[in-house]
């Protein structure tokens, strides 16, 4: 009999344990689905977001205006320890005026792109999730319903589309800043020519391959953090714990989406055809 | 923050997004000499291309003429069929030769075309009779050792 239990249990242990498994790969399928037919909605109901432009000039503020001192500062000091490391390294080589190459390419191409999106995705990610959370919690989305105001309509998509529209721009200044700070640090302070830093630069990088690929990056960056930080913030459990969580889930999953993104965005574009 | 204070700010932020996207285009690409402008297709065979890529440059006396737009192998003659788009501005005598290069001692490989006397003009779909392949460190150095090899001979004999 007891070996019989035993068997029973294990069996039932095992069977609980497939179980939640199922559970949970079905609860984050689902999940899925959701957030896909919630952006679904979202840009099919986003004619109030363009019509009263003001709405998402407001988000646009938020988003990127604010973000700029960030941003900048951020693009600024990568370009310096970039043009410094790498001229540490080029200069074993005797190729030190390739440094320009370095910095500009590995700014557009990667770092641009990726650490605007992640500064973008704890900055005003986490603001939007919790804005909207809270709003939620605050039953002003509700209430909004009950006024037949589609809080998606006029809430959800403004923000998104703010978010969408700003992300390009910051990756573009933090590109823009951390060039100048590779020119600051590798012309001015080291002593590499001048001519030759920019000549070469000019030389390498291509305005298709180069800079529209970077810009593409980042706008993929942006639908998917601006997505994440509004479904994260519209699905929130209406507490101030579930606000909280929610939050720190933007931060979590938009960065670990950015640098997935990053790596399938680009095999598909630097890799293969030359 | 009253509206106007709002899209003053969203202007000068995308002001200054779109300067940025503008200085990484002239400044830092190449956007000036990013030509659309009209080009003619010329080929070369080359026994052996090394490391040429497509989208090389194309020079003469060191100026950017042309891209390289296309490598295939030729499975008949074995040799590598390099397909040539060259600006429309600069014509060449049908004579020229296409020498592959490379630029520094390590540098990137390019095709270097040198003029000739003819009086005929390239033309689209042409094909350059005088090619010099790319120089293979391996050949050059078994060529070096051979000639040492041969030089030493008569020595032995002695």
């Amino acid at each position: 009999m007891d070996l019989k239990g035993m068997r029973a249990a294990a069996q039932m242990g095992l069977r609980a344990r497939l179980e939640r498994l199922g559970g949970t790969v079905t609860g984050q399928v689902w999940r899925l689905g959701y957030a896909s037919r919630f952006l679904g909605y979202m840009v099919l109901h986003s004619g109030t977001a363009m019509r009263r432009f003001g709405l998402t000039m407001k988000e646009i503020y938020f988003a990127g205006v604010l973000s700029l001192v960030i941003i900048l500062v951020s693009g600024l000091f990568v370009g310096m320890v970039l043009a410094l490391q790498g001229y540490e390294t080029l200069q074993r080589y005797g190729s030190s005026e390739a440094l320009g190459v370095l910095v500009a390419l590995s700014l557009v191409r990667e770092l641009g792109p990726v650490v605007a999106g992640l500064l973008f995705a704890s900055r005003a990610g986490s603001a939007i999730t919790a804005e909207i959370g809270l709003m939620k919690a605050t039953e002003q989305l509700s209430a909004m319903e009950m006024m037949a105001v589609d809080p998606i309509a006029r809430v959800v998509a403004p923000r998104f589309w703010g978010g969408v529209l700003s992300m390009p721009l910051l990756a573009a200044l933090f590109s823009a800043m951390g060039i100048f700070g590779g020119y600051l640090v590798g012309v001015q302070l080291i002593g590499v020519d001048a001519g030759a830093f920019w000549s070469q630069m000019q030389a390498a990088v291509d305005v298709r391959n180069d800079i529209l690929n970077g810009v593409i990056k980042s706008l993929v960056f942006g639908v998917a953090v601006t997505w994440i930080a509004v479904f994260e913030g519209y699905d929130a459990p209406p507490t101030a714990e579930g606000v909280s969580r929610a939050t720190t889930r933007t931060v979590v999953t938009s960065s670990l989406a950015i640098l997935a993104l990053d790596f399938v965005l680009t095999a598909l574009m630097f890799t293969g055809g030359p | 923050m009253n509206r106007s204070t709002i899209d003053l700010w969203v202007g000068v932020f995308v002001a200054a997004g779109l300067g940025a996207l503008l200085f990484l285009a002239l400044k830092v690409g190449n956007l000036a000499s990013f030509s659309t402008a009209q080009t003619y297709q010329v080929f070369a065979k080359f026994a052996n291309i090394g490391g040429l890529k497509v989208r090389a440059p194309i020079k003469s006396a060191g100026v950017v003429v042309g891209r390289v737009a296309d490598i295939r192998f030729d499975n008949e003659s074995y040799e590598a069929i390099v397909a040539m788009n060259v600006d429309s501005g600069f014509q060449f005598p049908r004579d020229t030769t296409a020498k592959i290069l490379t630029s520094g001692l390590l540098g990137e490989q390019y095709i270097g075309l040198e003029a000739g006397g003819d009086g005929v003009m390239l033309k689209h779909g042409d094909r350059l009779r005088l090619t010099q392949s790319a120089v293979v460190l391996e050949n050059l150095i078994s060529q070096f050792l051979f000639n040492k090899a041969a030089e030493g001979k008569p020595e032995e004999k002695k």
